[in-house]
């Protein structure tokens, strides 16, 4: 269809004329006819390559100019980040930011915003939720694929489409009942208040029962023959073939323990069961409490970042995998 | 292959699933919708004696809506921080996108670098925006430090601290939320373009077409379906803006000195603020009113898209 349109918008052309409009990037089409174009010596077809020539690089250029230009934007913040943690108190008030520590690189910020902000424990704490949720979660979510993905029972279908239905929903909705229900129920302030409203994510069954319904039906034919049970097959057959997607699912799951903030804050904000991102936004980061000690502030920050930057660096194969297939922000 | 025993062994795997979504989703989904039509509802003064009980109404809607409430304020930045960003951040997102399809070396770093953004924590490098744009010392004073970003730039402008306008706080959210928003976008699209067949490319360059031409009639018709989905996308994650607000504000939700009606705060952060002090219709109607605003939108945008979606 495309290609048909195209053919009849610039079709009466010459060759050479058509290649220097391309090159040089010129909408306007050229009017020359054949008689025009034989004449044409050969000098001055030399000339139009030389042009098309200098005009693809200066176009090379630009491009490499814009996106180099737009990686720098992308990463400055993270570079400030750094920076700022490493100067000291002084040198942040100058009234001139320096773009580089002149007084010395001050790492003492780093043993301040752990001891400040209670560090130690608001990390195992969110370690600690983030491998019971995931591993929880992880079972629910593959038992629940498995049945729909493989078993056959009555209203199969609707209980399915029920569930889809259910991810058009904004959370919000489901956040104000669900804070009644743990408050009615005296679950504050715990860990279980942070794990269990959230073990089930529709997604991820969604997800994994496409990659189970990718097994052919075969193989568990074949095992049944066998006398192999459901849950064997289940662990020696299925689970392997989607370990991709459950390395992807794990991540996911962690990373939102990590950037947890909303219901943490909301459930359990004691300082017993704070989780990080709660705790760094919440955190003072001074003995003044009347001022903000920002290197302070940012190594914390920088932090709370490194374990993420350690994820994109080792497993981005994993979650740039899981992101285009589900558009969800970690 | 209906057998008995796959029957009940189903239900069985599917049990914990099944419970679990019984209390934290379809009781939620049912009990929110109550509670937002119940008037004079608040569990705090179910305590108190003289509580005469709730009945049916609309109040809690004519509540949210009342003249200068924190609720409207909400909903203005909210859709005036979606309208802005989407646009902006989709446009960018392509432009990058094409880019880095047309070059060979480099790409891949680069790549990498665009997509870093999204695996960060949006509440710690909103700080890092805040430390950016804030000012440190009084302000107005040439003493104080005015940030990086007016050292950049050589201004002394105020973005967020106190007395600051509302021009200047929505700029510096305009700039994060692109910022944040940008990966996923160049991720996506960038995947659109690596499927688009080459033949049509070929094509086009055997008819000498120009290279603007190209972007519009080939490139944007092949990957409207990446478009249309980041726009979709975009629009939902932008009417449920919260943690950038909170990144860079803090929880005050606003520059020092701004009130509940004038503050920067979002729609999710009014239902969420409402929650400690029981306030379970007003927040319960505010969802109601997001979920409304969200279907809305994404209708129209699959609206549109099926009559401008090139196959």
């Amino acid at each position: 269809m495309e290609e048909k349109k195209i053919d009849q918008q610039v079709a009466p052309q010459v060759v050479e004329d058509i290649d220097s409009t391309i090159a040089l990037g010129t909408t306007s089409l050229v009017d020359k006819t054949m008689d025009e174009s034989a004449v044409m010596s050969e000098r001055k077809i030399e000339k139009v390559k030389q042009r098309q020539r200098v005009a693809k690089i200066v176009g090379k250029i630009g491009v490499y100019v814009f996106l180099i230009a737009m990686a720098l934007i992308v990463l400055f913040p993270f570079y400030w980040m750094i920076i700022s943690s490493l100067k000291t108190k002084d040198e942040y008030y100058l009234t001139q930011p320096t773009f580089w520590p002149t007084q010395g690189l001050d790492f003492a910020n780093y043993a301040q915003a752990f001891k400040v902000g209670n560090l130690g424990v608001t990390f195992a704490n969110t370690v600690y939720v983030g491998i019971v949720s995931t591993a929880l979660s992880l079972v629910i979510t593959v038992l629940s694929a498995f049945a729909l993905a493989r078993l056959e029972f009555k209203g199969k279908n609707l209980l399915f489409a029920g569930m889809l239905a259910t991810m058009m929903i904004p959370g919000e909705l489901f956040t104000i009942t669900n804070y009644k229900t743990v408050v009615d129920l005296g679950w504050t302030n715990t860990f279980t208040v942070l794990i269990v409203p959230f073990l089930v994510s529709v997604f991820y069954i969604y997800l994994l029962r496409q990659n189970f319904m990718q097994i052919p039906d075969e193989l568990y034919y074949a095992a049944k023959v066998d006398g192999t049970s459901d849950l064997k097959y289940l662990w020696k057959v299925m689970i392997p073939i989607a370990m991709p997607s459950l390395i992807s699912i794990t991540i996911l799951k962690m990373m939102g323990a990590w950037n947890s903030y909303v219901w943490p804050r909301l459930v359990a904000s004691d300082d017993v069961h704070a989780l990080i991102t709660y705790k760094l936004r919440t955190t003072q980061w001074d003995t003044d409490p009347m001022y903000v000690d920002y290197p302070v502030q940012m190594a914390a920050v920088t932090l709370v970042s490194i374990p993420l930057f350690m994820v994109f660096i080792f497993l981005r194969k994993y979650i740039m995998k899981g992101v285009a297939r589900s558009g969800i922000k970690g | 292959m209906v057998d008995k025993s796959q029957q009940w062994k189903a239900w069985i795997y599917l049990a914990p699933a099944i419970v679990l979504m019984l209390v934290f989703t379809v009781w939620p989904i049912f009990n929110t919708i109550m509670m937002a039509f119940k008037e004079g509802y608040n569990p705090m003064y179910e305590l108190n004696p003289e509580f005469d009980g709730w009945t049916f109404g609309l109040q809690n809607f004519i509540d949210l809506f009342a003249h200068a409430s924190a609720f409207t304020n909400a909903l203005v930045n909210t859709l005036l921080l979606c309208v802005l960003t989407v646009p902006i951040s989709t446009m960018l997102a392509l432009l990058i996108a094409v880019a880095l399809h047309s070059i060979k070396p480099l790409q891949k770093l680069l790549q990498t670098i665009f997509f870093l953004p999204y695996v960060t924590n949006s509440i710690a490098i909103g700080m890092v925006f805040s430390v950016m744009f804030n000012i440190v010392g009084d302000v107005g004073s040439p003493d104080a430090n005015y940030g990086v970003i007016n050292q950049i730039f050589g201004t002394m402008i105020n973005w967020m601290n106190l007395g600051s306008t509302k021009v200047a706080n929505y700029a510096v959210m305009v700039i994060y939320i692109v910022w944040n928003a940008l990966p996923f976008k160049i991720l996506v699209l960038l995947g659109g373009l690596q499927g688009v067949n080459k033949q049509y490319y070929d094509a086009a360059k055997v008819d000498g077409t120009s290279k603007t031409r190209v972007f519009w009639r080939i490139t944007v018709p092949l990957v409207s379906p990446m478009i249309v989905y980041v726009l979709i996308t975009g629009f939902i994650g932008g009417f449920k803006e919260y943690s950038s607000i909170v990144g860079i504000f803090g929880e005050d939700m606003g520059a020092t000195g701004q009130q509940a009606h004038e503050n920067m705060n979002t729609m999710v952060g009014v239902i969420y603020d409402a929650l400690p002090s029981g306030q379970y219709g007003k927040a319960s109607a505010a969802a109601l009113v997001l979920f409304v605003i969200i279907l809305i939108v994404t209708l129209i945008n699959l609206k549109i898209s099926k009559k401008s979606t090139h196959y």
